[in-house]
């Protein structure tokens, strides 16, 4: 058993892990964050997706003893400071870009990776940058529509809400 | 997964020595080893994670020559820029999240048949650079899974020739988004080369007659007529061999067509 | 309308506040104290003998509690089937035991053998590792029409063969059928295979039993679709545990698709467990786990003909279906090819003789049970393409031959014993052809041939019953249970309400939606009703969410309870108005004299009810508190028409989706913005399905889709944004919403669109490709076009 420390959404956790203890189960667990979620175990599914020192990363590839010192980004950090739904997570509401619920803490922060890297993007390149993101409930549509809104451009002539 | 110790050596003289240790194995971006650890499907007493290794990071250019650290991560690589076709390879790896973690040096090693970065070792002449000895990507993917790496030996930096012309395409296998065929073709002061990944049950390999044919006439027309053998190549329920030795044909094409 | 949104406002979802913040609470969220962790071991044959099982090294290993196995289970009932369906011969159909664990034989890979219950996750891994088994490995059946031939090995060797049941519908037509077919002007034949899928919703299972010995209550907690039907099957049938000492929880669930309907093993060991060892047992089923346990969809291979007359009018039509049942009968599988499946095979048309073979077959493989659209979807499928192909046989245009088939007047009482309550074929065909722009398809055509790619256009309809149903009908079918719905609407004395429904939510939004129609009924704002579902402790006894029923059976529950609330609070402020009960009127929250300015808030009815100072004590009991159970008189028939464009790389054999429109009639809507979100959700799972998603095994039973890595799941830029419209209305006649239900049209009516596209991309290519059979994979155009 190894000590381990990191700051996650501005606070400092800490805790003591095995070698083989993910990010995702320190999460979890240890710190109590469940909206991170595990949706498979081989790598795909992106439910799991949290920042890892900026770099959205999946974590349950990640051993928690490789983010000792880390600063971690989760769902649960991603809401404005009075406590309202971030921009991102707004334009998932406005443009129902959730339905069950799940995969959706993992889009969140994909869509807030991407829109760091290209805050304009294309239909296209969102979709491309969905490729580690499986959702079964939306198709899809309101995902992409989501994004595009979050990041300011007019998606009104996009068919239907 | 089985228990191990992880250890987070700093420098490579560490880590060399961990890994000396019975049972020791590296640990680099993870994004293969985790999953097959989860599976229990290997069972080290100690993962030596590489990537907290300063030295064994980074993208260094000159002399015509481009020297990837192997704990460099895929994203790393596809931002560069240095080398168009590379970049956009690294950038075509998986998914951006797998990109921030998986490494060049992690991807080499391993050698998985339907694996991006193979390619354009093989496909560019590049030189593997290991903690013992240089080797030329012609003598280090030697099959499927298997590299010229003694036991604890590591990557730990690529270095290759950035040449005049190059390109690479992948078709993806629907459900992994591997390649199910991937070509990288380069043109450069030693020749031609057209490194095939996907396909092979060999491994990532050089198509030479192509290379041949492309040597005198640098265009897609150059390959009419050319095919490999469905001959070893891999069969499964996302292609049969046939159809893997004719996408073969039409991929490197469609590469050379980019570069050209 | 209420400001925040009555009956057709598209109200934004206020359960994703909780689900954007990480704040859900699903099963795997849930720990409890003192909580022990479960871990099966499943076979890794798909048939074998069990010669033995040792656990004595693993039972000693760290932190062990115990390891059950099949002899564990003996005296303890099998997982029950709750449909029977019954052969044409008039004979019940072959049903085989379902152990908890496995007894004597293995039956499937992921079939389980032993639970290890530790105070870790890895130690119970751990030691599952040390059991020894041994297996004395049998042959496999794996192909249906194999598994029938005489001789083959027996899945179960107590019944006569791997015949579960060879069903025809309707029998008695079976003649005129026939005849129908000597005498037809032209015959289309199409043999084509519906794909096995796996549901895969993105939260794998997850199930904690919990034990509270002073009270001898047991609690699980999962992640269903119907916690009621869990607690009857599970308490009545595997564990006897009568239901009142028996709490069924299933919280926030992620994602259903059919495949969290069904009574699993895994629920009735961690239940077990925790009374056994006094201690709660979770289980957390891994995505590898998922696609050996989880019961999986689809699989029919089927041979339809479609005869017609010299005018092309439908005269007949012939269907032949294996359909697979896999190892065991899950909870629901013999009603889908059946009772799904054969009573919408008259689709959108009014061919007046149809007869329907099935035989359902045991193999070597995971259950098949019901998936998004549950025998809807291969009735389409099979219907919708034999139309395409005859239409090309016959060189008449696609559209115009459906048309010219269309059933136009309603109620429709179609050969197959369901009558159709109302629907409007044409005007969902013209709107589709409005909002696809077929028109503009040949401009695109050109285009796409510029650009080396061969463009194709499919187009189909589709119908499906859902809002199941009329229990007294399903009875006479088979159904072991009954199909109400149950709602209880509790006002509080200032006024809000809480409604305690018996459907459940993963994905749906009832929490929102449910409230829109209350708010719309009384006049008051919709954040005044909250919504409680997926707990047996604090709901009415419900049948749960599945088959397109929410809305169309647990809505109108609601619905007629309200009215029993409004119709008590009408008395109230009756009396509180010194006016005639038959002239108090309700709007916008406010009772009022009819023709008068006299009037009593809403809240100060409620407030009058749980503080009854003036009150008419003597005529009506204080409180206002009313239940309502459900039961419709029909199902439902949502329609609608699809169309899809898709190009095919003639060099790859790869198709993509460039343009998908759906023009469905729902009846009435409440809210369009989750409407239109069920329907993309299920276009882009019938994508999949056409283009992407295959169940493989191979001939000895081994499952080679087992993971993300080989099962093509549909990813964001494998799908285009889609054109929906949902304007064509026929509300329905016999539910007080007039609603139909959204949930699976999308899954139904896509596979086909997607098909009849590449189909016609090939063939105006000059090919002579008249079929491929799902998944349309890279390989199997380029194989077909190579042939």
């Amino acid at each position: 058993m190894t000590d381990v420390t990191m700051t996650i959404n501005g606070r400092s956790v800490s805790g003591t892990v095995e070698g083989r203890t993910l990010l995702s189960t320190f999460l979890r667990e240890t710190a109590g964050l469940t909206g991170t979620h595990i949706g498979c175990d081989t790598a795909q599914c992106g439910a799991c997706t949290i920042h890892v020192n900026g770099a959205s990363v999946k974590s349950c590839t990640v051993f928690a003893l490789e983010a000792d010192g880390a600063e971690v980004k989760t769902i649960e950090g991603m809401a404005n400071a009075d406590g309202s739904l971030g921009t991102i997570q707004q334009a998932f509401q406005d443009h129902h870009g959730l339905q069950c619920g799940f995969c959706t803490p993992g889009m969140v922060m994909t869509a807030a990776a991407l829109l760091e890297e290209n805050p304009r993007p294309s239909e296209e390149e969102v979709r491309d940058y969905l490729k580690g993101n499986l959702c079964r409930c939306t198709g899809y549509h309101n995902i992409v529509k989501a994004i595009m809104a979050a990041s300011g451009q007019d998606v009104s002539a996009v068919a239907a809400e | 997964m089985y228990d191990f110790e992880l250890t987070r050596p700093t420098t490579l003289a560490d880590a060399i020595k961990a890994l000396g240790e019975e049972d020791a194995q590296p640990l680099s971006g993870g994004q293969t080893l985790v999953p097959t650890l989860r599976q229990r499907l290997a069972m080290p007493s100690t993962l030596v994670s590489l990537t907290g290794i300063e030295e064994l990071k980074g993208i260094k250019n000159g002399g015509g020559t481009l020297t990837i650290g192997g704990a460099t991560c895929h994203a790393d690589v596809a931002r560069d820029g240095t080398f168009p076709a590379l970049s956009e390879l690294a950038g075509l790896i998986g998914d951006p999240h797998v990109r921030n973690r998986g490494t060049i040096g992690g991807s080499i090693a391993n050698n998985d048949p339907s694996a991006c970065y193979p390619a354009a070792a093989l496909g560019s002449g590049a030189t593997i650079v290991t903690d013992k000895r240089e080797i030329g990507a012609d003598e280090f993917f030697t099959g499927m899974f298997e590299t010229a790496l003694e036991e604890g030996e590591i990557v730990t930096a690529v270095k290759f020739p950035v040449p005049e012309k190059g390109a690479y395409v992948k078709f993806e296998q629907p459900a992994s988004r591997f390649a199910l065929v991937g070509v990288f073709v380069t043109k450069g002061a030693d020749g031609v080369r057209v490194a095939v990944t996907g396909a092979s049950e060999g491994g990532v390999f050089r198509w030479s007659e192509a290379e041949e044919a492309l040597s005198s006439n640098f265009s897609p027309d150059a390959l009419d007529g050319l095919s490999v053998p469905s001959d070893g190549m891999i069969g499964d329920m996302h292609g049969s061999p046939a159809y893997r030795a004719h996408l073969v044909g039409v991929i490197t094409k469609r590469a050379v067509a980019k570069a050209a | 309308m209420p400001a925040d949104g009555g009956i057709g406002a598209p109200t934004k979802r206020r359960e994703d506040v909780r689900f954007l913040s990480g704040t859900g609470r699903y099963t795997d969220d849930l720990n409890r104290p003192g909580q022990a962790y479960v871990f099966f071991l499943r076979s890794n044959v798909a048939h074998g003998k069990i010669n033995s099982i040792n656990t004595d090294n693993a039972a000693a290993m760290p932190g062990v509690l115990r390891i059950f196995t099949g002899a564990d289970f003996e005296g303890v009932g099998g997982l029950p089937c709750g449909w029977q369906v019954t052969d044409k011969h008039g004979e019940p159909m072959q049903e085989p035991g379902h152990p908890v664990l496995a007894q004597g034989k293995v039956r499937h890979v992921g079939d389980p053998i032993a639970a290890v219950v530790a105070d870790t996750a890895e130690q119970a891994r751990d030691a599952a590792e040390a059991i020894e088994v041994d297996i004395g490995d049998l042959p496999a059946v794996i192909d249906m029409k194999k598994a029938l031939e005489d001789g083959a090995p027996k899945v179960h060797d107590d019944l006569t063969s791997n015949l579960c049941y060879d069903w025809g519908f309707v029998e008695e037509n079976k003649e005129a059928v026939e005849q129908a077919f000597k005498d037809a002007a032209h015959v289309t034949t199409l043999e084509l295979v519906n794909n096995r899928l796996v549901a895969n919703p993105m939260e794998p299972r997850v199930a904690i039993g919990d034990y509270d010995p002073a009270g001898d209550m047991s609690t699980l907690y999962t992640t269903s679709q119907n916690p009621h039907v869990i607690r009857l099957l599970m308490g009545a049938f595997v564990l006897g545990i009568p239901e009142h000492k028996l709490r069924v929880v299933a919280p926030d669930v992620g994602g259903g698709f059919g495949t969290k309907i069904f009574h699993y093993a895994e629920e009735a060991l961690c239940t077990f467990a925790a009374k056994q060892l006094k201690r709660p047992v979770k289980w957390t089923s891994s995505r590898s786990e998922a696609f050996m346990s989880d019961a999986h969809g689809r699989d029919h291979v089927t041979k339809i003909e479609l005869a017609l007359d010299a005018e092309n009018n439908f005269t007949a039509l012939r269907t032949d279906t294996y359909a697979n049942m896999g190892a065991y009968l899950s909870t629901f599988a013999p009603s889908v090819p059946t009772w799904l499946h054969g009573t919408l095979m008259a689709g959108n048309y009014k061919t007046p003789l149809i007869y329907i073979n099935v035989k359902a077959v045991f193999t070597n493989t995971v259950p098949v049970d019901a998936y998004r659209g549950a025998g809807r979807p291969e009735a389409t499928f099979q219907l919708e393409r034999v139309i395409d192909k005859a239409a090309r046989e016959l060189g008449v245009d696609p559209i115009a031959l459906r048309r010219q088939n269309f059933i136009t007047e309603f109620p429709y009482a179609t050969p197959v014993a369901v009558e159709y309550d109302t629907g409007d074929y044409v005007a969902t065909m013209d709107k589709l052809e409005e909002i696809a722009d077929l028109s503009g398809f040949e401009a695109r055509l050109e285009e796409s041939k510029k650009r080396g790619k061969l463009r194709g256009l499919g187009v189909n309809c589709y119908i499906e019953a859902c809002g199941i149903a009329p229990s007294n009908l399903v009875g006479q079918l088979g159904a072991r249970a009954g199909l109400y719905e149950s709602a209880t609407v509790r006002v509080n004395a200032t006024g809000g309400l809480v409604v305690m429904t018996g459907s459940h939510s993963h994905g749906q939004g009832h929490e929102t939606a449910f409230p829109q129609v209350i708010a719309e009924m009384i006049g008051i704002d919709a954040s005044m009703v909250e919504i409680v579902h997926g707990d047996t402790a604090n709901t009415p006894m419900g049948m749960g969410t599945y088959g397109s029923r929410s809305l169309a059976v647990g809505g109108s529950a609601m619905v007629r309870a309200t009215e029993k609330i409004i119709a008590k609070a009408k008395k109230i402020a009756a009396h509180l108005l010194e006016a005639s009960e038959g002239d108090i009127e309700l709007k916008d929250g406010a009772f009022s004299v009819a023709g008068t300015d006299k009037s009593v808030a809403w809240g100060d009815v409620t407030l009058a009810a749980y503080v009854p100072h003036n009150y008419p004590l003597e005529d009506i009991e204080p409180g206002l508190e009313e239940t309502a159970f459900y039961d419709p008189n029909n199902f439902t028939y949502p329609s609608g028409a699809y169309a899809c464009e898709v190009e095919v790389d003639p060099e790859t054999g790869k198709v993509t989706i460039e343009r998908f429109a759906a023009a469905d009639d729902f009846g009435n809507i409440v809210n369009p913005m989750i409407v239109d979100g069920q329907v993309h959700g299920g276009i882009a799972q019938g994508i999949g399905q056409a283009l992407l998603e295959g169940c493989v095994y191979d001939e000895d039973g081994q499952l080679l889709t087992g993971s993300y890595m080989d099962y093509a799941m549909p990813r964001a830029d494998d799908v285009p944004y889609y054109t929906v419209d949902h304007s064509c209305q026929t509300p329905c006649t016999h539910n007080p919403l007039g609603v139909k239900g959204c949930g699976e049209a999308g899954a139904i009516g896509s596979p086909p669109a997607v098909v009849n596209a590449v189909v016609d991309a090939l063939q105006r290519n000059g090919s002579s490709i008249t079929h491929i059979d799902m998944p349309l994979s890279p390989s199997r155009v380029w194989e077909a076009m190579n042939q």
